[in-house]
């Protein structure tokens, strides 16, 4: 079967390289094609990247608070570009403070995401989600 | 040995004569490209031109280049813009051809119908990465199709779509190559095999079209286009050979009466520390045409471009004496300034803002951000801040009396702090307009070449 191509990056000015890596290893190794995007990635060079690759899902990361800033309005741009039904899965440390996750996880459902990950997500659950979103067995 | 070099330019036939004995340009000629009847004829005179000023000479080796009637004309199709489509025109242009316009996405009616418009000689066709999109380039194969013009396509996108765009060249009758994918993979960029598949499309078109098959027959190397040559030449320079080391980084500069040339040779990586690289990464020789900056056919552009009020106020010179000059100029495209005289000092005032315009949109772009952990800098493109020299070729700053005044156009600028223009470099000049020669001479003795080179393109500050 041919790979899924997965696009990810860290959103916005977030420059927090390391967990970046350690994703796009994990995603590699699990039989995705994955377009790393690297650090301070806007939401139009996700779009062009994904439109370019024919991508299956965008994961997005963010890890220095502002993520949800950073995420608003992403939805409404894939759907402009055409990337219609793209499946779009955010993670890391997304808000500031101490938030009940459940109400994070609803902003971010109500913003368009498919999946939303909490801190000290293991990478192995996002790749059993997207495996089940992408129909892989 | 001897050998003889020729440019079919759009205006000049320019033959160049060189003594690999001596390690020199014994000569050089020139006489009016003759395109409308047969290029002989020009080449003749010039040839006469040449006896005329050595006495009877006798060459071993003829090798020639053109752009003859403007070159070979060309449009560049891509996905995104600033991904497969820039990485389309970057190609293209590296190439040496003329790429009049560069479409993204799937192209419109409208498009479609310019493109007939333009008539091009080629057409570069991109899009998707290998195993990416494959809808947009099949789309845009099929349009391609329908235009009822006698272009050559080459693809060079998704290698995944190969196989339908071939059904659908193969059934219209098109004239068509498929090539090696401009970006294979995500943000990387390989377009040697599409710069390759241009040169070769070139000179068979050129030859046909352009009436350049009786001087083909005598020579055994191949006609390339005159822009590849002299990229040719400014590679050269800048590397060197394996036995003279070349003078570094690079930028040269070539500006004409319809469009400005600007040619880097530098990695471009990034002179501070704390960078973000952003975009496509871009090749080491990098080659870009304005199409809109030049000193006659285009003036009336560049003016719309530049504040001439502005002008006027910091150099000093009536308003009514500029606009007096480019109204001349524009009217009469064959207008010269008279050496010394006030209408010399605005036309290089004009060629010195039209290199600008053309360096800035060349040269890669430095941002700082500030971001959560401080300040950060992203840098688009390359960063020219460092490279050491830059040549100008071309009559305006040939002929001008003061070349380096023209030719700080291409410095970093103050008021424009983001543009990553060389901070610090020497200014040279290439009087003879030998570079297309040297860089034709390249592809049989680089050795010669380079030392010819180095005599011959002088420092001027």
């Amino acid at each position: 079967m041919e790979k899924k191509t997965i696009v990810t990056g860290v959103i916005g000015a977030d420059v927090h390289a390391v967990g970046n890596k350690i994703l796009a290893f994990a995603l590699d190794q699990a039989g995705f094609n994955v377009v790393n995007l690297g650090v301070m990635v806007s939401q139009e060079e996700f779009i062009a990247a994904a439109i370019e690759t024919n991508a299956d899902a965008i994961l997005v990361s963010s890890l220095y608070g502002h993520g949800e800033i950073d995420c608003n309005g992403l939805r409404e741009k894939c759907n402009e570009a055409g990337l219609k039904d793209i499946p779009l899965l955010a993670g890391g440390n997304i808000v500031v403070g101490k938030q009940e996750f459940s109400e994070v996880e609803k902003r971010f459902i109500a913003m368009g995401f498919t999946k939303v990950y909490p801190p000290g997500t293991q990478i192995e659950t996002t790749i059993a989600d997207l495996n089940e979103i992408l129909g892989i067995k | 040995m001897n050998y003889l070099t020729v440019d079919f330019g759009s205006t000049f036939t320019k033959l160049t004569f060189i003594d690999s004995i001596r390690e020199e340009v014994i000569s050089t000629s020139a006489a009016f490209t003759t395109i409308d009847t047969n290029v002989m004829d020009g080449f003749g005179k010039a040839l006469q031109n040449l006896e005329n000023k050595i006495g009877q000479f006798k060459y071993d080796r003829l090798l020639c280049c053109s752009s003859a009637a403007g070159g070979l004309k060309m449009v560049a199709l891509g996905l995104v813009p600033e991904l497969t489509a820039k990485a389309a025109k970057m190609a293209a242009s590296s190439a040496g051809a003329k790429v009049i316009k560069t479409y993204s996405f799937e192209i419109s009616k409208r498009e479609q119908d310019e493109i007939y418009q333009i008539n091009p000689d080629l057409v570069l066709l991109c899009g998707g990465t290998d195993g990416g999109n494959k809808e947009v380039i099949i789309a845009n194969a099929i349009r391609l199709s329908q235009i009822e013009r006698n272009f050559s396509i080459i693809v060079a996108g998704n290698k995944s779509a190969s196989y339908q765009i071939e059904e659908i060249f193969s059934k219209s009758g098109k004239d068509f190559v498929i090539t090696d994918n401009v970006m294979p993979y995500f943000n990387n960029l390989v377009i040697e095999p599409a710069k390759s598949s241009i040169k070769d499309l070139f000179i068979r078109k050129i030859v046909e079209a352009k009436g350049l098959s009786t001087i083909q027959n005598m020579t055994d190397f191949k006609i390339i286009p005159t822009p590849l040559a002299v990229m040719y030449g400014c590679e050269l320079l800048s590397k060197g050979t394996s036995k003279n080391p070349g003078i570094g980084d690079l930028m040269a500069i070539d500006i004409g009466g319809a469009t400005t040339d600007v040619y880097s040779m530098s990695k471009g990586n990034p002179s501070v520390s704390n960078v973000m690289i952003k975009g496509i990464p871009e090749p080491y020789s990098k080659r870009s045409v304005e199409g809109d900056l030049g000193m006659r056919y285009s003036l009336s552009s560049v003016c719309e471009q530049v504040d001439i009020e502005m002008l006027s106020i910091k150099y000093g010179i009536d308003i009514k004496i500029i606009k007096d000059w480019i109204e001349l100029c524009i009217n009469n495209p064959d207008t010269i300034s008279q050496n010394g005289s006030i209408q010399e000092r605005v036309e290089a005032i004009i060629a010195r803002e039209a290199i600008s315009i053309a360096v800035q949109r060349h040269a890669g772009v430095m941002e700082s951000i500030f971001t959560p952990m401080g300040e950060i800098y992203t840098l688009t493109g390359k960063d020219l801040t460092q490279v050491e020299s830059v040549i100008g070729i071309g009559g305006a700053i040939k002929n001008s009396s003061d070349p380096t005044f023209i030719l700080e156009g291409a410095k970093f600028d103050l008021s424009n702090i983001t543009s990553t223009k060389p901070k610090n470099p020497c200014y040279m000049i290439d009087e003879k307009y030998i570079f297309a020669s040297m860089g034709l001479l390249s592809t049989v003795d680089k050795d010669l070449a380079f030392k010819i080179l180095k005599k011959e393109i002088k420092q001027i500050n």
